[in-house]
């Protein structure tokens, strides 16, 4: 893999949880780059900080100290307000539970994060259906979630991630849902999108095989990121 | 943000459990039909007042309207600078075959009081009929149809404040010239019952219960008041002289309490309502609060959640105070029916359905707000933590 600038640089990462009067701490001075068109997987046992880390990233959590610039924005200087916009506009999520919205069809769930920009309606259009192409879902775009399949609700997620043309993608446990064949479905549509449309993915997962799709791979333990490996890109699922 | 895409969601969500909004909604609909019917029991109680005129006054016994004032008054007080004419009229308090047939009834001096009171619109012939006839009545168009009475019709009303029979022909029908106007009051000739008391030697012959006095002006009322009680100053029936208005709220205050109670109800029903919609939106936000993370993730700030939490709470709440509404005029239809005796004037004011629509309003917001807040401020990877 090319090396190029990062779009993520964290530094000196510190966060904590309070449970009652005891503080717990989470993650513990971590620093990382990671660089535009990486592939990065984020793996480790349970309660390590994965999702807390990857949260972080993603603005959708606040860190005790340190710093995590996003293609140069220091978003933990950013408010609330500006945080919300930013993740708009700069971040695309993939959950291990789709998190649909179902009461809206396929194509409702895409167009969603779309409302907030100033896009026609017929731009709109056009954004979503391309979207739920590149996914394999055009045919489907007026089904409910309960319509669809896990795989194929999980593919809709990702349509809704790429919508607003992130640059980086957060995926907490994108197969940890899914059967073998829907799962490996989802990892090569991930690398696709790596590939062919040069977005940088961070994925939290459990499963070494999954983590094998990724270029790095990072474990994350007892709140440090103790060492860092190179992924086989090819490696058969 | 797309303003219909935003209400279709929020439509959406209101009925995804349709039995619980259903309820919710029902609930909404009982309570404002009930709101609504206590506001109009309270606005019938004070009908009178409101079809009072700025330009009659009232002058009555000081002591209590139960002692009569000596028909001599008349010429005085129609000499008192100000007054534009004066009539006068007896509470007669008949009973038709049962007390519980209770209608208004009263002796009047025919014409001119009839005149005073351009609201009571009877027809030309019929008028002049009445007139004609010593033991003639006109009787309200509602009451007619209460007993199914016509022209020309005998009616019979046992005395309870007059001691016999007293027996009437029903020579017109008045109408109100608009609904505010009571149309079951029964008038007749204050001669007739005058001729038969003092056939009969009774102390109240030659005596009227109280004046009505139509005053050039509404400005001048005040004075003309005083003037009327100052001229009968220690004389043997000193007058207590107020406007048409006051004297139908000094009859209200007799059942202040209960006027009060319907209203503390009234409000007690708008507060349960508050809890009914708010535990629904409450249990609707934590459900949902997953979904509100998410919306958050996407970039959604804390005016689109709150916004999507109001809206559904307003749908809600408005459609139920809606088919509250539109029930509230059939079912006073039905009470203004049954009810009749007690409430000639029951009709639903349009004051009535605005205070409908603003408690509406309020429980919807209020319902609202602490799911809103919780929704606002719970930290989204909490809220995500919700899911799955």
């Amino acid at each position: 893999m090319e090396s190029s600038k990062p779009i993520v640089e964290v530094r000196n990462l510190y966060k904590s949880y309070r449970r009652g009067n005891q503080v717990l701490p989470v993650l513990n001075d971590i620093s990382l780059d990671i660089d535009e068109g990486e592939f990065l997987a984020l793996m480790g046992p349970s309660g390590s900080g994965k999702t807390t880390l990857l949260n972080l990233i993603a603005g959708i959590d606040r860190a005790d100290s340190g710093t995590v610039k996003i293609g140069g924005v220091d978003i933990t200087a950013l408010s609330e307000t500006e945080l919300a916009g930013w993740r708009a506009m700069n971040v695309g999520f993939i959950f291990q539970f789709y998190n649909l919205i179902p009461v809206l069809t396929a194509f409702g769930n895409v167009e969603l994060p779309l409302l907030l920009t100033g896009l026609s309606k017929n731009e709109r259009k056009t954004h979503v259906e391309m979207c739920l192409s590149v996914v394999n879902l055009a045919d489907r775009m007026d089904h409910y979630p309960g319509q669809l399949s896990g795989g194929q609700q999980q593919r809709v997620a990702i349509a809704r991630a790429i919508v607003t043309d992130p640059a980086i993608l957060v995926a907490d446990e994108p197969t940890g849902d899914l059967d073998r064949v829907s799962a490996e479905e989802i990892l090569t549509l991930m690398e696709r999108l790596v590939h062919e449309l040069g977005k940088t993915i961070i994925m939290v997962t459990h499963d070494p095989r999954a983590a094998q799709k990724a270029h790095i791979i990072m474990h994350l333990d007892k709140g440090e990121l103790n060492h860092e490996n190179h992924a086989h890109p090819q490696a058969d699922f | 943000m797309k303003i219909m895409h935003i209400l279709k969601l929020i439509f959406k969500n209101a009925f995804r459990h349709k039995l619980r909004t259903f309820l919710t909604i029902l609930g909404v609909t009982i309570a404002i039909l009930a709101f609504g019917l206590l506001r109009t029991v309270i606005s019938a109680w004070y009908a009178g007042v409101e079809a009072s005129s700025a330009s009659r006054l009232v002058t009555r016994n000081a002591v209590s309207l139960i002692f009569p004032l000596p028909l001599s008054y008349k010429e005085k007080i129609r000499q008192v600078e100000g007054v534009k004419r004066v009539s006068y009229g007896t509470w007669f308090g008949g009973v038709y075959i049962d007390e519980k047939n209770f209608f208004a009834n009263y002796a009047v001096e025919p014409k001119v009081y009839l005149e005073m009171y351009p609201e009571i619109v009877i027809p030309g012939g019929q008028m002049a009929a009445f007139l004609r006839d010593r033991k003639a009545a006109v009787a309200g168009r509602k009451l007619v149809e209460r007993f199914r009475w016509k022209i020309g019709d005998v009616v019979i009303l046992k005395g309870t404040i007059f001691p016999g029979e007293w027996d009437f022909v029903i020579r017109g029908i008045y109408k109100g010239r608009d609904q505010t106007v009571d149309e079951s009051a029964f008038f007749f000739h204050w001669d007739y019952l005058n001729e038969a008391l003092k056939k009969a030697g009774r102390t109240w012959a030659g005596q009227v219960g109280w004046y009505m006095i139509e005053v050039t002006d509404p400005y001048i009322a005040a004075d003309v008041s005083l003037r009327i009680d100052k001229m009968f100053k220690n004389s043997i029936a000193e007058t207590l002289t107020e406007t048409e208005k006051a004297f139908q709220l000094g009859f209200i205050s007799m059942s202040q309490a209960i006027v009060v109670a319907i209203q503390l109800v009234s409000f007690v029903i708008v507060f349960i309502i508050m809890a009914v919609v708010a535990n629904t939106m409450a249990m609707t936000a934590r459900e949902r609060i997953g979904e509100y993370a998410i919306f958050k993730t996407l970039g959604f700030k804390a005016v689109h959640i709150s916004g999507l939490i109001l809206g559904e709470s307003l749908i809600i709440t408005m459609t139920g105070a809606s088919l509250g509404i539109v029930l509230t005029f059939p079912a006073a239809k039905i009470f203004s029916k049954e009810l009749s005796q007690f409430f000639p004037i029951f009709n639903v004011e349009q004051e009535t359905i605005i205070i409908d629509i603003i408690a509406a309003l309020v429980v919807a917001c209020v319902a609202a707000v602490f799911p809103a807040w919780r929704a606002v401020n719970i930290r989204i990877a909490d809220g995500l933590r919700r899911i799955g």
